[in-house]
């Protein structure tokens, strides 16, 4: 049976303006993502990656282009609806896990759900339940600077997990974690997709972490200049020390 | 629901207590001010007002030696007679001239020393006219008649502990300037000042007291038809022009309605409140300032967690609601405390006005609105100045408040 696409980029450009200067961040980028898959989107920076997914994530709009999530054209929404779209289908992981710092873990977690009007029994029973999933059951009342990095990253995935998403987005998930924190990180988010069936988007520069994922689109000057799979990951790393090269001469 | 924003903008408040404190005291102040500044004014406006009160509008009163806020007949130089009583009497439209005399005496009961302020009644029909004008009902025991001596209607603060420390009851003696007087009627209340702690005794007893013939310290006077009210004034003024002797414009005395100088009392007064009002708005529009001052310093600071707020499916609407609350409950807090202090310190000067001063003037008087209005005006100052920067967090771009940092 033919997997569903859930995510659908059809020839998305994103231009910024800094002044008198056009940024072309996405030029003309094409990438599809099916249900229940890993991906991770490599690339030197500034190669456009965090914008790709920001587009996903509802999070900005494109500048021309069609974006599709589970069908819907969302490029083209207000930001009031795209708000409803990120709250209900979307679970965003970022790199400086950007937990709300007055709040409690529980809280943090329960903030998602809040803002969906889930009540307030229901919101607190399942953040405990996921809390305990990710290991920090005992932590219920810690702020987040009382939490390691570790820690925060596994309240952040269980606080993305709270409106039950169809998509988490991972913007470098482990780029402030050292690699044995980070690859604790990586167990949890391949455990989110092989037991809780969750389609993930991880963006990364790390060939390692990247290799953790199904399939790696290689992103280069705001389009997919390369794919890989299971089969080629082991030309990952040659190729991306050349892009990285390539990068640095100009 | 907006109970949850409710409470998630009260918990960003208590984590900036510092700043939070410092605002709502811009705040704190304005209301503060107003409502002590209200209240005092209205209390000494109803203070006023009620005094006028036993002034009925078909009576002129004559005072010698011009308007004076104390106690009639004192520091005149050139008092009222009997004897102008009687010409004024005689005067066109006049239906009753009448003689008042009014003094303050020492008066003496259950051991305790008072000030008494002590007025006169005529004998004859000019009594009724007294007790009509100055609206003189009896609660206990009865009226002063002709031929009473040394006998007392006492006013209704008589009745309780208020003044000597217990009720003074009616045939009980009572000692006024070292003479003993009897007690034939304690006065309803009336909820003026000075008719509630007044003494009233017959005209003849009263000018044995005070050793005082001729002199008279308020003459009032009964107009037979009201419209002609201001003939009649001129009238009187002419007359006593050329008994005293002035010109035109340098009266030694005055003949005022009562509610002509109830009507001047109450533009200087309204020009004095309008006066603080306008002290009290300005601190409050600095207080306002003050907090949208500091809603946009938190926006600045949590454009971050705004995105974050906004990655994780806050709509535009909760941001603003969270900003919007926040700086109406800096206001309503603060305000609700200027209210509390505001009220507190108006209380304890009314107490110093009546313990230290012995004034019924300094008294604070809380109209049913104030309160409320102060509350309710303290929250409007506290949202309005907090809309335009929640419309501002609202309105920040998800991705461009996530890249925000500091």
């Amino acid at each position: 049976m033919k997997k569903k696409k859930i995510i659908v980029l059809k020839d998305v450009w994103k231009i910024y303006r800094m002044g008198d200067i056009q940024v072309e961040a996405l030029r003309g980028l094409n990438l599809e993502v099916e249900e229940n898959e890993f991906l991770a989107i490599m690339g030197p920076s500034g190669s456009g990656k965090s914008t790709a997914v920001n587009m996903v994530g509802c999070l900005d709009i494109p500048t021309k282009g069609e974006i599709f999530l589970d069908g819907k054209n969302i490029a083209h929404l207000e930001e009031s609806e795209l708000a409803q779209i990120r709250g209900r289908k979307i679970g965003f992981i970022f790199q400086q896990f950007n937990l709300i710092g007055t709040l409690t873990a529980l809280e943090n977690i329960t903030l998602p759900m809040m803002f969906q009007g889930i009540p307030k029994a229901e919101r607190e029973k399942k953040a405990k339940a996921l809390l305990e999933m990710v290991g920090l059951g005992d932590r219920i009342t810690h702020k987040p600077t009382e939490l390691s990095g570790g820690q925060q990253q596994r309240v952040a995935i269980a606080r993305a997990l709270s409106v039950d998403p169809d998509v988490i987005l991972a913007d470098e998930p482990t780029g402030n974690l050292d690699s044995k924190t980070g690859l604790m990180v990586m167990d949890f988010l391949k455990k989110l997709h092989r037991d809780e069936k969750k389609t993930i988007v991880m963006v990364t520069h790390d060939q390692r972490i990247a290799k953790q994922a199904e399939r790696i689109e290689y992103l280069h000057d705001g389009r997919i200049v390369k794919s890989f799979d299971s089969d080629s990951f082991h030309e990952v790393e040659d190729y991306h020390d050349n892009m990285k090269k390539a990068v640095k001469k100009k | 629901m907006i109970q949850e924003h409710f409470k998630l903008a009260v918990k960003n408040i208590r984590q900036r207590k510092l700043r939070s404190w410092l605002t709502m005291i811009g705040i704190f102040i304005g209301i503060a001010a107003i409502v002590s500044l209200i209240s005092m004014g209205e209390g000494l406006r109803v203070a006023i007002t009620s005094q006028f009160g036993f002034l009925s509008t078909d009576v002129l009163t004559i005072q010698a030696g011009g308007v004076q806020m104390g106690p009639p007949g004192t520091g005149v130089i050139n008092p009222l007679t009997v004897d102008d009583t009687e010409k004024i009497g005689k005067v066109a439209g006049v239906k009753a001239s009448i003689s008042r005399i009014v003094r303050s005496a020492d008066s003496e009961f259950n051991g305790r020393r008072n000030m008494a302020y002590v007025v006169s009644i005529p004998d004859g029909d000019n009594r009724r006219e007294v007790e009509r004008i100055a609206n003189i009902e009896i609660d206990k025991g009865r009226l002063l008649k002709d031929g009473d001596t040394y006998s007392v209607v006492l006013g209704a603060k008589y009745g309780t502990d208020d003044i000597f420390g217990k009720p003074v009851s009616v045939g009980q003696n009572i000692v006024i300037n070292d003479a003993k007087f009897n007690v034939v009627g304690i006065a309803k209340e009336k909820g003026s000042f000075i008719m509630d702690n007044a003494v009233v005794m017959n005209d003849e007893t009263m000018r044995e007291l005070f050793d005082d013939d001729e002199k008279v310290d308020i003459i009032a006077v009964v107009v037979r038809n009201v419209n002609e009210m201001d003939d009649v004034q001129e009238r009187i003024e002419k007359l006593l022009r050329k008994e005293r002797n002035v010109d035109k414009g340098e009266e030694d005395f005055s003949v005022e309605s009562a509610k002509k100088a109830l009507e001047t009392l109450n533009d200087t007064l309204f020009a004095v409140q309008l006066f603080v009002y306008i002290i009290a708005g300005i601190s409050l529009l600095v207080g306002g300032i003050g907090i949208m001052n500091t809603m946009y310093t938190a926006v600045l600071e949590r454009t971050k967690e705004i995105g974050i707020m906004k990655a994780i499916g806050a709509k535009n609407f909760d941001i603003f609601v969270l900003f919007f609350i926040e700086s109406g409950y800096l206001g309503s807090v603060g305000g609700a405390i200027g209210v509390t202090f505001g009220a507190l310190f108006s209380l304890f000067l009314s107490f110093i006005g009546n313990a230290a001063l012995g004034s019924g003037l300094i008294r604070a008087y809380f109209p049913w609105w104030l309160i409320p209005g102060a509350l309710l005006f303290s929250f409007s100052v506290g949202s309005i100045a907090g809309i335009i920067p929640a419309i501002g967090a609202a309105k920040l771009k998800p991705v461009d408040a996530l890249r925000y940092t500091k």
